[in-house]
């Protein structure tokens, strides 16, 4: 079995596939189980491809490349799923970190795939080093994972995609020529060039073994150089030596009190020392951290206590780190959408930051002449530290239907995500000129026709009779209307969060010039904004 | 008084924002229109216990919003907020919470001519401010483009009168919004923007 090393040549590759990473890196995610019916759709033509699907899916028929609505219809129940690299490498990095206690100097390929050098003779056999593997990954709740070992990369990725679940499959030394020749040309799918394999196929040659009979020179300029490459591995020349990543190095900060501290005010003293070496330690490999994670651990709390992602809009400095770190301790932003803020009520034991995402610095190096006003941050923060940190706001436009729906109020010192796109048409919305003042709830309000019943929206769209008098706000006087129109009918929809209500929305100017924008729902009347 | 701060082209001659000046205005659409000149210019600016502030309606008007400073809800803190931002903004608006008393005027007005910063008070809640620069104040508004349950809202022309001490009052004309949302002072008494009112009575 045990390949005898030859002088200076390579030892033997071992690689880890985890197949049909993506489904299972979005179930994960998602928490639900994994014999569910699950696809992850993306690519070209409005992300609406079948990219991978898992073995329950598969069942139905689905195959790669098939578009959503195809997909759907075989499997009603299939759970669809948006395809996502950065959750697919995020996912996988745990698989990584795991393989990396056990055999330093893995060299991850892609998200689900990884390879390294077989770690044989420490476990006495390839079929114990695989089975050691397969274990430390399937310990991770990756249920779908096969390896395989060979003289070459491109061999033992075939093998692992041969082994049976969680089994391995090891091709003996010498041996990948025989194992390859058989191999369909398919394997060669190549998503830089994926006409090679169709073009193969019409040529005629169905197998690498018909490929690799072909004279060297041909293949390569006829087929490109994976072509090529492969052939030469079955001539017995594709050897090359796996060159592990370096593990990443970490650059979390954390301090622990001994005794526990009660007061934030000592509690942020005593952790700025660790924020500053933080922020040096970043600085030494030319980064800087934008999205960092604040973890408090306290004497009552098993594990953390309190967490929370805080994002800069250009980078942490050992101040703002403090900042964070204070607002996180004194629970102003408690109740917030940002992000959960656990419960700190005993003494705190320990502090950690996490860089959550850290950039090169010279991404976001000041201009030579200036960037943003670091006198302005300042002064923001000032305030901010006296109101809390939601209290100052950056007002940003959004898409929607309703004036409150298209702006969003940001936290300053927050990135806005999960705006809605301003581009689309959005049916329903008012024509411009946009309101001035815009309520951020709606305000009760009265319109009633001439004999004083109060005005209805027909299911019809109609009205039941002509507005003659209304009451923009609860305290207002009365007023005749001067000119009105409506109403304009907006259906939200029933999947939107809060729709299904039937609304219709009225422009109404009072004898004293001024303007309203109200809202009927149902049996009441409300204003949303003034034109003021 | 202070230097001259970049004043909306309609305003020109009606008035002008000086460093070191507390304006009271009646209406947050008019704090608006004070706030998009320096903001097209390039300086900061801060909007403090303006809970309505329509967003879409600022863009119109040509304000910068990435350089605009919102404390919606100060709560009891408003003076402090003030004080802070007055600091870093060159012009701040602010709606007063509570009575603003002489002193407390007086003090902010201090901190203004030492900063360089205009104060913008919106006082359309019943407090006003005491000792203001001038006063900015509308009056006729008059909307087109909405009739008896057709049309909507296009455009308004509106009296903008600023009072300046015992000076007499200037007034004058302007479309504000316009159809665009912008703000252009209005010619005579002619109607530049279609009506469907008057084409609908013509037709």
């Amino acid at each position: 079995m045990r390949a005898a090393p030859e002088e200076g040549a390579s030892r033997r590759v071992l690689v880890v596939w985890c197949a049909d990473w993506p489904v299972a890196a979005a179930l994960a995610e998602a928490g639900l189980p994994r014999h569910l019916p699950a696809a992850v759709f993306g690519g070209r033509g409005g992300g609406n491809l079948l990219q991978a699907s898992n073995s329950a899916a598969r069942e139905f028929g689905l195959r790669r490349g098939m578009r959503r609505r195809d997909a759907q219809a075989r499997c009603p129940e299939l759970l669809v799923m948006t395809a996502d690299d950065a959750r697919d490498t995020r996912a996988f990095e745990e698989v990584l970190t795991a393989l990396e206690r056990l055999r330093p100097g893995v060299l991850p390929l892609r998200p689900g795939l990884v390879a390294l050098r077989s770690p044989e003779r420490y476990y006495g056999g390839e079929p114990e080093a695989g089975a050691a593997i397969a274990e430390c990954v399937v310990s991770l709740g990756v249920w779908d994972v096969r390896v395989g070992i060979a003289d070459e990369l491109f061999t033992a990725e075939q093998a692992a995609r041969h082994a049976p679940l969680q089994e391995t499959y090891a091709i003996s030394a010498g041996s990948s020529a025989e194992f390859l020749r058989g191999l369909p040309v398919s394997v060669l799918d190549d998503p830089d060039s994926p006409e090679v394999v169709s073009l193969l196929q019409r040529l005629g040659l169905t197998t690498l073994g018909d490929l690799a009979d072909l004279p060297g020179t041909d293949v390569r300029a006829r087929f490109g150089r994976q072509a090529d490459w492969v052939r030469r591995v079955i001539h017995g020349e594709g050897r090359r030596p796996v060159a592990g990543r370096t593990p990443p190095p970490d650059l979390a900060g954390e301090v622990g009190f001994e005794p526990p501290l009660v007061s934030a005010e000592t509690v942020c003293f005593s952790a700025r020392q660790t924020a500053e070496r933080f922020v040096a330690q970043l600085g030494q490999r030319q980064l800087v951290c934008t999205e960092v994670r604040v973890e408090v651990e306290t004497e009552s709390s098993v594990g953390v206590a309190s967490e929370r992602r805080w994002l800069h809009p250009r980078w942490f400095g050992a101040a703002d780190l403090i900042d964070r770190l204070h607002w996180q301790l004194v629970g102003v932003s408690s109740g917030s959408a940002t992000g959960a803020v656990g419960d700190i009520r005993s003494a705190v034991t320990r502090v950690r930051f996490v860089p959550e995402v850290v950039v090169p610095e010279s991404v976001h190096a000041d201009g030579l002449w200036g960037g943003t006003d670091a006198r302005v941050e300042r002064g923001i923060a000032r305030v901010q530290g006296m109101l809390g940190h939601e209290a100052v706001v950056a007002p940003t436009l959004q898409g929607g239907r309703s004036p409150a729906d298209r702006q969003a109020y940001i936290a300053w010192g927050d990135r806005p995500t999960g705006l809605r796109e301003r581009g689309l048409p959005w049916p329903g919305s008012i024509p411009p000129p946009a309101p001035a003042r815009v309520f951020a709830q709606p305000l009760a309000a009265s319109v009633v026709d001439v004999s004083g019943h109060v005005v209805m929206v027909l299911p019809r769209g109609g009205v039941s009779a002509e507005p003659a008098r209304f009451r923009p706000r609860p305290g207002d006087p009365w007023q005749p209307v001067a000119a009105w129109a409506g109403p304009w009918p907006v259906a939200e929809q029933w999947w939107e969060p809060g729709g299904g209500r039937q609304i219709a929305r009225f422009q109404l100017v009072g004898v004293d010039g001024r303007a309203w924008l109200c809202l009927f729902e149902t049996d009441h009347w409300a204003t949303e904004a003034a034109y003021d | 008084m202070g230097r001259e701060i970049t004043t909306h082209e309609a305003l020109a001659g009606l008035v002008q924002l000086r460093a070191g000046g507390t304006y009271a205005v009646d209406g947050l659409t008019l704090a608006m229109a004070l706030l998009a000149g320096p903001s097209k210019a390039g300086e900061w600016c801060a909007v403090i216990g303006a809970d309505d502030f329509g967003v879409e309606a600022a863009a119109e008007l040509g304000i910068v919003l990435e350089r605009t400073i919102l404390v919606p809800d100060p709560q009891e803190s408003w003076l402090e907020a003030t004080a802070a931002l007055v600091d870093v903004a060159t012009l701040v608006v602010v709606r007063p919470t509570g009575r603003v008393s002489e002193r407390v005027a007086e003090k902010l007005a201090a901190r203004l001519r030492t900063r360089g910063s205009a104060l913008v008070a919106l006082c359309d809640r019943g407090i006003s401010w005491p000792r203001a620069e001038a006063l900015v104040t509308t009056g006729g508004p008059q909307w087109s483009g909405l009739g008896q349950g057709f049309g909507h809202l296009r455009a308004r022309r509106l009296e903008i009168e600023v009072r300046r001490g015992a000076a007499p009052p200037r007034r004058r004309s302007v479309w504000f919004p316009g159809p665009d949302g912008a703000l252009r002072p209005a010619q005579g008494s002619g109607r530049p923007y279609a009506d469907p009112i008057e084409a609908r009575e013509a037709g």
